[in-house]
């Protein structure tokens, strides 16, 4: 048990800081964070590539891919320092996410050599941005779901349905797409994973707009795509090993790399030192430090826990049972902390002051917390993995696992 | 950076478990709950002793196995999970490093040896009228003989001596050890909410109180941080005990033609308590840490480990209960068991509220 850094890990903090010094700005004394995980204007998205290839060329891109699609072939470990580390400059968001975290992982365990020789170095070097092209308005948390239909016809499929919340395809390049492949077999049966090229003019992505404002996730229509078998992954009727293996990763992204995202206590403090409750500053009311040294708790817990998972990893373990809590616990935490600052602004809440960052700050993280709780898999699927697989408890009764998917 | 067990810490846990599970069990807590003339499984606590466990904390010269905070929270949590019914915590939380840190080589070699062997009972008499140390002391010390009253006191009826704060004729608090065999102790049994863990008033009339140098209001709060941190690790134990036998019970009982763990209504209740368990550890590694290290930022991880440690042992009692249903409430089922030790612990060190204050002057934020 020992929470600082050992000296090889010291060494790395001091190369990756010296690195980012060079070639990226601290932030300045605000600690607001950016939302790292969505890219919300184009600007931002040319922004990303930049940076992306410039960390690439550098080496930096992929910390724990292997060396022979371009990566580092460093330790989870080293990866935390990064994020740490990158975390305090002021860098564009992190668009590539689901390609460097999602995809790459996914083709190293179920692509052909061909596909991972052409692809993987490129994805790393950000040469596009890539999206998930999993669920349907049929298909979310039952994501077995999925009525998109591939047609095979020698060598070529024909792919025609629907996606939505696809994070990013608006400004994507390329797609990891789920499709019906075999309707005459129980559905986690007879689907198909692919690849596609998200500029084919078959392929239609509209942005849809958030509760937030913001559009960084899309319906996204497909009519008549042709795709070559050679951008097929894993088998035919296959493609629900290789969404397993997306899920997995998806579900340790979205813990690790987001247990410490969103609003932070000490943000908290700030306003409550700022703004009056009954005539004296919110931060003397004994409610007041009680709700945020609840909050703190929470949010020093999430941060162990990522620790927690970093360590499984790093001894070469998989991470275990606490890979599953910090997805569930933060998207709560995030809504509850965000409306809490909301309370604190009394009145002031129900406006958004232009003038005001924090005020606009706060209602943005209280409308987009509830998208935590929503995406990869909503806070009763997480309950259901905790429960069935960690615990034992008995599946719920599936009426349509033995039923071919056509008879659904 | 490191943040796990290490091997060995993982072998000390093997071992203790064996050793707890095969003398401590819920039926053997029945029982002391039932009828408990001597306070505590003394059986057990001779196991214990035999096998050296009750040094762990303890240095080398005087009697112990001199491991380190992280070991002690080893052992800690296989407590917790096996609901020992044993003088443990007050002795080796609080009493002995008290006296490590704060006492004199004569102090030293009078209880340590006692401690480790099992010899003499030991307890902490902190609380008073509810709250713990240093805020609430009335105790006072002049001339070397103590006045005043301490309640609740854990196993203050049949401990040997009981390190106490009180206040000097200054005013300042300090910690004291008094011989509860002595003159000018009465004591008085409490109807203690988990019989297997007795508590007691402890009226002091000029009993001799023997001064640990330097335990000033700084030294008694981090000894209290200190011992936070340990407790969150045997309330982990607990809880996660309480989940394990609700996830039994979920999986055995049937209504409506299957297991009730097959119902979400059960089943995200059993996800809840074990988020809110995994939570807590998170925290309590980091306090183990702390604690080991004498890091700087001892007090927040002791404030942030019994404020999870609590809400996971309470949720995860009281769920206990409900997902029994009726057996749930009869005296001669398990679940309350649960939910009487977690009363038990968190009267050790005080509720919720006082943490999270601790936890707001901790942050260097909340600290203006």
């Amino acid at each position: 048990m020992d929470f600082n850094d050992t000296s090889a890990e010291a060494d790395f903090r001091a190369k990756v800081r010296a690195w980012l010094d060079d070639n990226a700005t601290l932030r300045d004394g605000s600690k607001t964070t950016q939302d790292t995980f969505m890219a919300h204007n184009p600007d931002q998205v040319v922004q990303a590539g930049k940076w992306q290839k410039q960390k690439a060329d550098a080496g930096w891109a992929g910390i724990t891919w292997p060396k022979e699609y371009g990566g580092m072939g460093g330790t989870p470990m080293q990866q935390v320092v990064w994020n740490q580390e990158e975390g305090r400059y002021r860098v564009p968001p992190f668009a590539h996410l689901v390609g460097v975290a999602l995809v790459g992982p996914t083709l190293m365990v179920h692509g052909t050599e061909k596909q991972k020789a052409d692809i993987l170095p490129g994805l790393l070097a950000g040469d596009g941005i890539w999206c998930q092209l999993f669920s349907e308005p049929a298909a979310g948390s039952d994501l077995a779901g999925v009525r998109t239909r591939a047609k095979r016809d020698g060598d070529t499929w024909e792919i025609t349905g629907q996606k939505v919340w696809t994070s990013g395809a608006h400004y994507s390049q390329h797609g990891l797409l789920l499709a019906r492949t075999n309707p005459d077999v129980p559905k986690h049966k007879g689907m198909t994973m692919f690849i596609v090229d998200m500029n084919d003019p078959a392929i239609e992505a509209r942005p849809i707009t958030q509760i937030s404002g913001a559009e960084s996730f899309n319906e996204v229509f497909i009519d008549g795509l042709k795709v070559s078998d050679a951008n097929r992954v894993g088998e035919v009727d296959g493609g629900w090993r290789v969404a397993l293996t997306t899920l997995m990763n998806e579900r340790l992204t979205l813990s690790v790399g987001r247990a410490v995202g969103g609003a932070k206590t000490e943000e908290l403090i700030d306003l409550a030192k700022r703004v009056q409750l009954n005539g004296r500053p919110a931060i003397e009311d004994g409610e007041v430090r009680a709700r945020i040294a609840d909050f703190t708790a929470r949010q020093r817990g999430l941060e162990f826990t990522s620790y927690r998972i970093m360590t499984s990893l790093s001894r070469g373990q998989e991470p275990g049972v606490e890979g599953s809590i910090g997805k569930l616990l933060l998207g709560r935490l995030r809504q509850e902390m965000s409306g809490f600052a909301l309370e604190l602004m009394g009145s002031s809440a129900a406006i958004a002051d232009t003038s005001d960052a924090e005020s606009l700050r706060w209602r943005n993280e209280y409308m987009t917390a509830p998208g935590n709780r929503v995406s990869g898999g909503a806070d009763e699927i997480q309950r259901n993995i905790i429960a069935e697989r960690i615990l034992g408890m008995p599946v719920d009764i599936r009426v349509d696992k033995d039923v071919p998917f056509r008879d659904l | 950076m490191d943040f796990g067990f290490s091997e060995d810490q993982d072998a000390i846990r093997e071992a203790a478990g064996r050793l707890l599970d095969e003398n401590a069990t819920l039926v053997g807590a029945h029982l002391l709950l039932n009828e408990n003339p001597d306070g505590f499984d003394g059986d057990l606590w001779s196991k214990l002793a035999e096998g050296g466990w009750l040094g762990i904390g303890i240095p080398e010269e005087y009697g112990g196995s001199g491991m380190g905070a992280v070991e002690l929270a080893v052992l800690a949590e296989e407590i917790g999970r096996t609901l020992a019914c044993i003088p443990f915590a007050q002795a080796m939380y609080l009493v002995a490093p008290a006296v490590v840190q704060h006492g004199s080589d004569a102090q030293k070699s009078a209880l340590l040896p006692a401690i480790a062997s099992g010899k003499k009972i030991v307890t902490a008499a902190l609380s008073e009228n509810g709250g713990i140390a240093p805020g609430v002391i009335t105790a006072k010390v002049s001339g070397g003989l103590i006045q005043g009253v301490k309640s609740p006191v854990p196993d203050g009826g049949n401990a040997d001596v009981a390190l106490v704060a009180a206040l000097d004729d200054t005013g300042q608090p300090g910690l004291y050890l008094v011989d509860l065999t002595g003159p000018g102790v009465e004591r008085e049994a409490l109807d203690a909410t988990d019989r297997t863990r007795p508590m007691a008033r402890l009226t002091f009339d000029g009993a001799p109180a023997d001064a640990l140098t330097g335990a000033n209001g700084a030294a008694i709060k981090k000894l209290v941080d200190g011992a936070a941190i340990l407790v969150a690790f045997e309330q982990i134990g607990l809880a996660g005990r309480a989940l394990a036998v609700s996830s039994d019970y979920a999986k055995e009982r049937k209504a409506f033609g299957r297991p009730i763990g097959g119902f979400q209504a059960i089943k995200h209740r059993l996800a809840d308590m074990f988020a809110k368990i995994e939570l807590a550890r998170s925290n309590a590694f980091f306090g183990a840490w702390a604690l080991a290290s004498d890091d700087a930022r001892l007090a927040e991880a002791a404030a942030c480990a019994r404020l999870t440690a609590l809400d996971a042992c309470q949720y995860a009692g009281e769920e206990t209960i409900q997902i029994h249903g009726g057996i749930g409430i009869t005296w001669i089922a398990d679940p309350h068991l649960f939910v009487r030790r977690g009363w038990h612990l968190k009267a050790l060190l005080g509720p919720a509220a006082i943490w999270r204050e601790r936890l707001i002057q901790a942050l260097p934020e909340g600290n203006s």
